[in-house]
């Protein structure tokens, strides 16, 4: 057995496998989808994306995803806060609690916000009762988005909080600074990178979520409906070329992001 | 203090009404009609073929990707058969899968394996169908939780360093010996975490399922997409028992992602 491990045709035959299938899995489609939106040319390209109800699309998802990292990282910085400077009883539950998000299904939640929000819920007759509707309007696109996104930012601050040397801290107030003063010159300063960062991924999660968003959006075109969903939609209505188009827009935005962050993660690390 | 007491509340009314009431409505929702309305609604052919379609998805998906995810990291990490530049590149390209939406991915195969491509033309003249049967589903979940386990295991691969490795390799083990005596032990909680995260995440793979799957009830469907059709066709208690299912696991698992955490962390 050994010895056949050992030898060289079997071990290069194991390489390639393993590097086809990154290649094939991966390089592969990415290449691809890049391929299909150009196949006709850049004018193609350019009418599929200019296209009214793509376009509003697209920009509907964007100021939403805006809207939702804004909520996250206000949120998301005082609940890291509260999670790591306090101690109070369910403490440690309400830090399993902020995994949740990552380990449920998009479609339970849509489901669950769906619920939430619903007319029949209290919530949704309270806002009736004030003459709105959330459910299926854009208020519910942003909960879904700001639920997908919930852990990013939390799990971003929480290391930097809990690295912050107290004696800095315990300068600032012996130096007579006010503790207003102290937090916005010593402790935000520290909580900052992992505010952007966190904020930025969840931007991008915002950008691309579709399972929850398809369930309480709606879907109005040109009002409620937005880029990942639009997308659904093009594929269902047999316009690959339209779909790709969009899929490109979207993909590009988020992969400058992502490699953003791993940029300046791997700077930090130095 | 009062500032204490406000910042605590507050949060615990963040998490009370974002997280933890959706979560109860959801077994509220199940048990609408009581315990016959809940085993109606998960006793459903179409019910029980989906979730045995989820099964089916996330057994060979976790398998494969742990294998290859494991297979990888060393390679990114250790092997000097790739050039730096390389490694770097795929370290780049990894993270892929993350950035894009599932519906993208969805469509990537559609495109690629799809009726209307060459190669799925091909196929399908051979008698083999990607799009809209269980290869191109198992290929979207494939696609989607790639990174996971190579997320978690590559820093780990980074941190202990190859020193013992070359250590047990001098004294003349086999790389097969040296990977089961000295690095799988370093990194096998990294692994069953990884492992934790890929299920979960096939559980819950919806978009890119839905595209490539076509939804066929009683063929392509999954527990997921059932849940969409379910809320589609108005008929939220079906909907919630199957989602009821699925948050369960989800719960399950999460509960276990904390227990490997808390190992990961001793060794």
């Amino acid at each position: 057995m050994t010895n056949m491990l050992q030898s060289r045709w079997w071990s290069w035959g194991f390489r390639s496998t393993v590097m086809l299938y990154f290649i094939v899995l991966i390089v592969c489609p990415i290449a691809g989808i890049y391929g299909q939106s150009l196949s006709g040319g850049l004018q193609a390209f350019a009418d599929n994306i200019t296209e009214a109800l793509a376009w509003k699309s697209v920009l509907l998802t964007v100021k939403l995803a805006i809207i939702s990292t804004i909520v996250n990282a206000l949120i998301g910085t005082m609940s890291a806060w509260v999670l790591v400077r306090y101690r109070f009883p369910g403490r440690s539950l309400l830090n399993s609690l902020v995994d949740l998000p990552f380990a449920l299904p998009t479609a339970v939640i849509g489901l669950m916000i769906m619920l939430l929000l619903g007319p029949r819920s209290w919530i949704g007759s309270g806002a009736e009762a004030l003459g709105t509707t959330i459910l299926f309007h854009e208020p519910a696109i942003v909960v879904a988005m700001v639920f997908v996104t919930f852990p990013f930012v939390i799990r971003a601050v929480q290391p930097l909080l809990e690295e912050l040397d107290a004696s800095e801290e315990e300068a600032a107030y012996t130096m007579g600074a006010s503790r207003t003063r102290t937090f916005m010159r010593v402790i935000l300063p520290c909580m900052m990178p992992g505010i952007v960062s966190g904020a930025m991924l969840a931007f991008s999660r915002a950008l691309a979520e579709f399972g929850a968003v398809v369930l309480v959006a709606g879907n109005i075109p040109g009002r409620t409906l937005v880029a990942s969903v639009y997308i659904f939609g093009e594929i269902e209505s047999d316009n690959p070329a339209g779909a790709a188009a969009v899929s490109v827009l979207l993909l590009t935005l988020s992969l400058l992001i992502l490699w953003t962050v791993n940029l300046v993660r791997r700077r930090r690390a130095r | 203090m009062t500032m204490r007491r406000l910042w605590i509340g507050l949060t615990v009314i963040v998490f009370a009404v974002l997280l933890v009431i959706p979560l109860l409505r959801i077994v509220q929702g199940a048990f609408d009609d009581g315990w016959s309305g809940f085993a109606a609604g998960i006793s459903r052919p179409e019910a029980l073929h989906a979730l045995l379609m989820t099964g089916i998805i996330t057994v060979s998906v976790t398998l494969i990707n742990t294998f290859f995810g494991v297979m990888l990291s060393m390679y990114m990490v250790r092997a000097s058969w790739l050039g730096k530049r390389l490694k770097a590149v795929m370290n780049g390209i990894v993270d892929l899968p993350f950035a894009v939406s599932p519906v993208i991915g969805g469509l990537m195969i559609v495109l690629l394996l799809g009726p209307d491509s060459a190669a799925g033309a091909l196929l399908g003249k051979a008698g083999i169908d990607i799009v809209y049967a269980w290869p191109g589903m198992i290929l979207a979940t494939l696609f989607v939780t790639f990174p996971i386990v190579i997320r978690e295991v590559m820093p780990v691969l980074q941190e202990i360093g190859s020193q013992q490795e070359e250590a047990a390799h001098m004294m003349g083990a086999y790389a097969w010996t040296t990977f089961w005596r000295v690095t799988w032990p370093q990194i096998k909680w990294s692994v069953v975490y990884g492992v934790i995260l890929t299920i979960a995440r096939c559980l819950g793979e919806f978009g890119a399922v839905l595209v490539v799957s076509g939804n066929i009830i009683n063929k392509t469907q999954t527990a997921t997409t059932l849940v969409y059709q379910d809320v589609e066709n108005f008929d939220l208690t079906a909907a919630n028992t199957v989602a009821l299912v699925l948050a369960a696991a989800s719960v399950l698992l999460l509960l276990t992602m904390e227990w490997s955490k808390s190992r990961k962390e001793v060794h």
